[in-house]
């Protein structure tokens, strides 16, 4: 994983990579729909699906193909090239986000100097698809879902990138991986030393905006099938729909392993050393480290998703703009004052 | 050869769906407000107001059926709202005109068909009110734990759909499971889960199995948890809270003047019951309270949904315990269909019985007589008027569907708010498209 010295070898490996992580990426996606579903199922006293394949585990492989053969309709009088480009501009950028994550031990797609930074400004793009989706559908329903969602992800956004930044001034990095190596510290202490309890407002409105950016109940007002049909997503067919369907599960993983990452301690465990010249098999047992968290927050995901409501749009743009900003401006000053007083802002409180 | 007229039409251009739509909106603009502008708004037009209208149905997930309302909106905001009725109209009234007192059951049922019980009693005692008859009490307190079944049943599934509407596809879910059991209990006692036409003039289709006290009794054990469960998860969320408390609220005297009956109409402070105002079936003599509440708004009529449920349970258990035992049909079969098995056995009954299904002989009510009968349906007030001209058929059958009046008021209230407000109200209402529009 490490430079090897000839270009040709450093791209060879870099393509295998992403090759790699790339195409695991897309096959957790059939599989977390299948887990949701049949989460969905457990919570809902229900079965879910079992009929493809062994206890259902093919349902998502049918869905797909499914899907790749319903007519792809492109509905009267809307503005083609952009009415294609929405999926695209959601897909993208969601996969693209995660190849700044790193899934084990220095093991990722990419290593910027930039990590954080570049991985919200890619994942901003997704706006851009909802937006056009909505737009050059010339439907009114996904009009309004593509205004929904281009409103609510702007305002969540900033919630979301302060409340990292109140991560990154304590770390002094940008780069994933040392903000993983600090979060571990050997022993069950050493839990302590996740952002997660080090900066546990962070945490949640990180939680909470990642939510609302990945269009999730209770923040899945961009297509919420009650109000907008479909919302942003109402004329779409076949491989398009997927292609949303995908973009918004693929953001979800992206979230989450960000989540990880930045809160979490990312792939390390206090009970586990980090050497420093890993074998193969320390990174192996660091990615399922990173997995194991991963499934766990996607749980949660689809454990709120099928218990909440959601929110009017009015409020959500209040809760937005009137608690978490605030909220997470408060959590920067408070970070600041912590790093130039020298202790831990959260030590003093009484808890 | 001159050209016939009504070919010439043939060469004339089709209209796109496009400029149909364009008219369609531009009729519901002048329909409202007169002169207007008379560019539309679609998506890609402006024409300077900045409003849009929207079509919410005929067809849309938070319909639960077809009803169409337009909404004229700026941003998300309602400023007009307009509703069409007539988009499940099936000519149920008018059927009646041709169709016997006895086979008019059937069609009840498909009116409202998520509580087809009480739908089939209403109109059962309608007739018989009519003729002046009156059924066995085994018959009455047979109806009545059945109505009160099919009320939990339609209330326990309206309060879910509440919350799916809003988001909480769980609960939904979880109350269906519970309403399974009181389909269970109708599948039992008429064969037919939705569809019942359960009851017939003059008493019931047949008398219930030996297993229906077992099933009714496990039914009282079982369901009452999913009260703590719905409350669990609505009531404790504040999510749930915000999005219906102060929502469409309804004052007590608005309820009166649109007619608002049921758990709507009590949600705003009316304390009207048929089953307590005037009582049939022998209501009377159950001891049962008739909740209400002040506010009006849909987190009112979701805690009216829920405590009713309580006194429906309550009825329920009063009338197992006093279930009398004997006939179930009315012993005059000059009226009242004869059971089956003596059709087959016994001449007497096999003439009754061919009397009353062949036309020309059957239920006759003397010329001139009319009356209007309620009962009280899980949606309010359900009237029946029956005029008769000494036929078989009714001279007019008409009904007054609670359904009706309550969405009368459903524009008014869904003005000024957003469209997330409208779905919350339209679902607090529990509008069944086939009984409204009949």
């Amino acid at each position: 994983m490490s430079d090897s010295g000839t270009p040709l070898l450093d791209f060879f490996f870099a393509a295998l990579r992403a090759i790699v992580i790339f195409a695991a990426v897309l096959q957790i996606v059939p599989a977390l729909v299948y887990f949701e579903r049949r989460l969905a199922a457990w919570i809902q006293d229900r079965i879910g699906p079992n009929q493809v394949g062994p206890v259902g585990l093919l349902q998502p492989l049918a869905d797909v193909i499914k899907l790749a053969f319903k007519e792809d309709l492109t509905p009267e009088g809307v503005d083609k090239w952009i009415y294609r480009l929405g999926p695209a501009l959601v897909y993208a950028p969601a996969i693209l986000a995660f190849t700044v994550i790193p899934v084990g031990m220095d093991l990722q797609v990419a290593s910027f100097d930039v990590g954080v930074i570049f991985l919200l400004t890619i994942g901003g793009f997704s706006v851009y698809g909802l937006a056009f989706g909505g737009w050059a559908s010339n439907n009114k329903y996904s009009l309004l879902g593509g205004l929904r969602a281009s409103a609510q992800l702007i305002s969540y956004e900033v919630a979301l990138g302060l409340s990292v930044i109140a991560i990154l001034m304590t770390a002094e990095t940008v780069d994933l991986n040392s903000i993983i190596r600090q979060q571990w510290a050997p022993g069950a202490a050493g839990l302590l030393e996740w952002n997660l309890f080090q900066q546990p407002l962070a945490a949640f409105i990180f939680l909470v905006a990642a939510f609302a950016e990945t269009n999730r109940l209770p923040f899945d007002l961009p297509e919420c099938e009650a109000e907008l049909v479909g919302g942003f997503h109402t004329e779409y067919t076949g491989l398009k729909f997927a292609m949303f369907f995908m973009g918004e599960y693929v953001a979800m993983i992206t979230m989450s392993a960000l989540m990880v990452t930045m809160f979490l301690g990312g792939w390390s465990l206090p009970w586990v050393e980090i050497p420093t010249s890993p074998s193969i098999g320390d990174v192996a047992l660091s990615v399922g480290i990173f997995m194991g968290k991963l499934v766990l927050l996607l749980f949660f995901y689809i454990w709120v998703r099928w218990t909440l409501p959601r929110f009017r749009y009015d409020q959500l743009m209040n809760i937005g703009w009137k608690v978490f900003i605030p909220l997470s401006l408060l959590n920067l000053g408070l970070t600041a004052l912590s790093g130039v007083l020298g202790w831990n802002w959260l030590i003093p409180l009484p808890w | 050869m001159t050209q016939n007229p009504e070919n010439s039409g043939r060469n004339t251009p089709v209209p796109s769906a496009a400029t149909l739509e364009k008219e369609l909106e531009k009729g519901w603009r002048d329909h409202r407000s007169g002169a207007r502008p008379s560019s539309v708004s679609s998506v890609t037009e402006d024409d300077g107001d900045g409003r849009m209208v929207m079509n919410f149905g005929p067809q849309h997930p938070a319909t639960h059926g077809t009803l169409r309302s337009v909404f004229t909106l700026e941003g998300e905001s309602i400023v007009e709202a307009d509703v069409e009725i007539g988009y499940l109209h099936t000519g149920f009234e008018k059927l009646g005109e041709h169709m016997t007192y006895q086979q008019w059951v059937t069609v009840s049922d498909r009116m409202n068909y998520l509580s087809a019980i009480n739908n089939n009693v209403g109109y059962s005692v309608a007739v018989e009110e009519l003729l002046g008859i009156e059924v066995p009490p085994r018959c009455a307190a047979l109806r009545v734990i059945m109505c009160e079944l099919s009320r939990i049943a339609d209330h326990v599934l309206c309060v879910g759909l509440q919350g799916m509407d809003l988001g909480a596809f769980s609960v939904m879910l979880w109350s269906f499971e519970k309403r399974e059991l009181v389909y269970d209990i109708i599948e039992a006692v008429c064969g037919a889960r939705l569809t019942t036409s359960w009851t017939r003039v003059g008493g019931i289709i047949r008398d219930v199995p030996e297993f229906f006290p077992d099933l009714v009794y496990s039914f009282l054990d079982e369901f009452p948890p999913i009260i703590e469960e719905i409350h669990g998860m609505l009531l404790n969320n504040k999510i749930f809270v915000d999005r219906v408390k102060d929502i469409g609220k309804i004052s007590t005297e608005q309820a009166l003047s649109y007619g608002l009956t049921g758990p709507v109409g009590r949600a705003s402070g009316l304390t009207m019951d048929v089953r307590k105002d005037s009582p049939y079936l022998g209501y009377d003599k159950y001891d049962f309270k008739v909740p209400s509440q002040t506010e009006g708004d849909s987190f009112a009529r979701y805690m009216q949904r829920m405590e009713e449920i309580e006194q429906s349970l309550e009825i329920i258990r009063q009338a197992m315990a006093t279930l009398p035992q004997g006939e179930v049909v009315h012993d005059d079969f000059k009226t009242s269909l004869p059971e089956k098995d003596a059709v087959y056995n016994d001449m007497e009954s096999l003439i009754h019985h061919f009397k009353l299904v062949m036309l020309g002989h059957g239920i006759r009510p003397d010329k001139g007589q009319s009356i209007y009968s309620a009962t009280e349906a899980p949606c309010g007030e359900l009237g029946f008027f029956i005029a008769s001209d000494g036929s078989d058929t009714p001279y007019r059958l008409r009904v007054r569907p609670p359904s009706l009046y309550n969405y009368g008021l459903f524009p008014r209230l869904a003005e000024g708010g957003m469209i997330s407000d409208a779905v919350a109200i339209l679902s607090s209402f529990h509008v069944i498209a086939g009984e409204l529009d009949r």
